[in-house]
């Protein structure tokens, strides 16, 4: 039998694609400024001298990098819902992608934060400055900056690891790409075609975080390399 | 009347988890395999082929491997054999491992001091024998860390095979869930099960890398 490829009967589908690739990059957006804040607390948490904090935090962390994202996010769809709170799709996709990237955030975080030496908080502290005002200008500001790629690399994998919510439904792109095959019955082509626009999501999401990069680590940008 | 969960569904979670480990093998040895000649033409001397194989591994690591999947299931499918989900998730799984485990190892070829290479260089070692004999039993011993943390993302990548209905853990919990209804404790089980199966690789990869931070102080 020959098969003759036929991606013409996607074309009427363009919007939908469309829709499906403004949510896969809501989601992204989400996720990654929920999981930046979490991961950071998360950090700080696990460099805290009360041992239950540290613990703690060390617990949340090998849970989420040691099971899959799918498992994740089953447990906390279907789970909540056997509970009796039934969550929207887009909701429980939200809450579990954060759950899954603030653990990474945090070991790329804590990584970036023992780099920092112990010298320079010291000489924060005996020019009297805050604890938060240390924890933000002398240990996070620069710990973040030397993590920067490590961190964007996380949210950009977080971003295709995004089309793992199809599964529970979330109309995403794989999700829509999934209505379309069963519309077209072109699965093949179907998912040749979505392939290529993940690239493009993937390449814009480097795009803005290599813009958000060149405004927010001003010293970086002249140096061309983090302190 | 209910259905609850019981020895025997543990039993079939417990297949599951064999298949899981099937799969995971065989995707780290044929993505090893890949990634081992992904390697070899990232730091080839010819720039074509660097080039073709940095697009590859671009356009691999940008794609989702759940999209990947899809691509390999319904593509082979257009050859008009039945495919078995086995070997749409290998394939996939393989191609997936290949760029990531590549531009891993191509990383670690490139840690190995340049000196290095100019020495072997000096005693009229070929090309070749410099790299297998000089470069590579070095390049080894830093990309063992990394490669075994990536052996536990191929372990949880597995678990997208349950998507074209091969039936491995992740399946398997889905199947008992749908009859007896216990989300919480079906998926608990599952993921104490994966975790069971990556902690150990983390918590090796993380000896192996203090290890060699040791050795290189």
């Amino acid at each position: 039998m020959r098969y003759e490829l036929d991606f013409s009967a996607l074309a009427d589908y363009w919007p939908d694609f469309l829709h499906g690739a403004i949510v896969t990059l809501q989601l992204t957006a989400i996720a990654t400024v929920l999981g930046m804040a979490i991961g950071t607390l998360c950090a700080i948490g696990s460099r805290s001298k009360r041992r239950w904090l540290s613990r703690a935090v060390g617990i949340y962390v090998e849970i989420v990098r040691n099971t899959p994202f799918l498992i994740q996010i089953f447990f906390l769809y279907f789970g909540l819902a056997s509970a009796g709170i039934r969550l929207p799709v887009f909701t429980a996709a939200v809450i579990a992608m954060v759950f899954n990237v603030a653990a990474y955030c945090s070991e790329i975080i804590r990584a970036g934060m023992d780099t920092v030496h112990p010298g320079q908080i010291e000489a924060a502290q005996s020019l009297g400055m805050s604890t938060p005002t240390i924890y933000w200008d002398v240990i996070l500001r620069p710990a973040i900056e030397r993590v920067y790629p490590a961190l964007t690399g996380q949210f950009v994998l977080m971003m295709l690891s995004s089309s793992v919510a199809s599964q529970i439904s979330t109309e995403e792109l794989t999700a829509v790409a999934n209505n379309v095959q069963s519309f077209t019955f072109r699965s093949f082509e179907t998912f040749v075609a979505i392939a290529p626009m993940y690239l493009a999501l993937a390449g814009l999401l480097k795009l803005g975080f290599w813009l958000f990069g060149l405004v927010a680590f001003p010293r970086r940008r002249r140096l061309g390399t983090a302190l | 009347m209910d259905i609850v969960f019981n020895w025997s569904y543990f039993g079939y979670l417990l297949y599951g988890a064999m298949w899981t480990l099937v799969l995971s093998a065989l995707a780290f040895v044929l993505g090893g395999a890949a990634g081992f000649l992904v390697m070899l033409a990232r730091t080839a001397r010819s720039r074509l082929i660097r080039q073709i194989s940095l697009v590859y591994v671009e356009v691999i690591q940008g794609t989702p491997l759940l999209v990947l999947l899809f691509i390999a299931y319904f593509g082979l499918g257009i050859f008009g054999i039945e495919v078995p989900p086995l070997v749409a998730a290998a394939l996939s799984l393989m191609i997936n491992a290949s760029a990531f485990l590549g531009e891993i190892w191509k990383g670690c070829v490139e840690a190995v001091p340049r000196t290095q290479r100019e020495a072997a260089e000096c005693l009229a070692l070929t090309r070749w024998q410099a790299f297998v004999d000089v470069i590579l039993p070095q390049a080894a011993r830093i990309a063992t860390p990394p490669t075994v943390g990536f052996m536990v993302q191929m372990l949880k990548n597995t678990s997208l095979a349950s998507v074209v209905g091969f039936v491995e853990l992740t399946r398997a919990a889905q199947v008992i869930n749908n009859s007896t209804i216990q989300p919480f404790l079906v998926f608990g089980i599952a993921g104490a099960m994966y975790f069971i199966l990556c902690y150990p690789l983390t918590a090796w990869s993380r000896s192996l890398e203090r290890t060699l931070n040791v050795g290189r102080r």
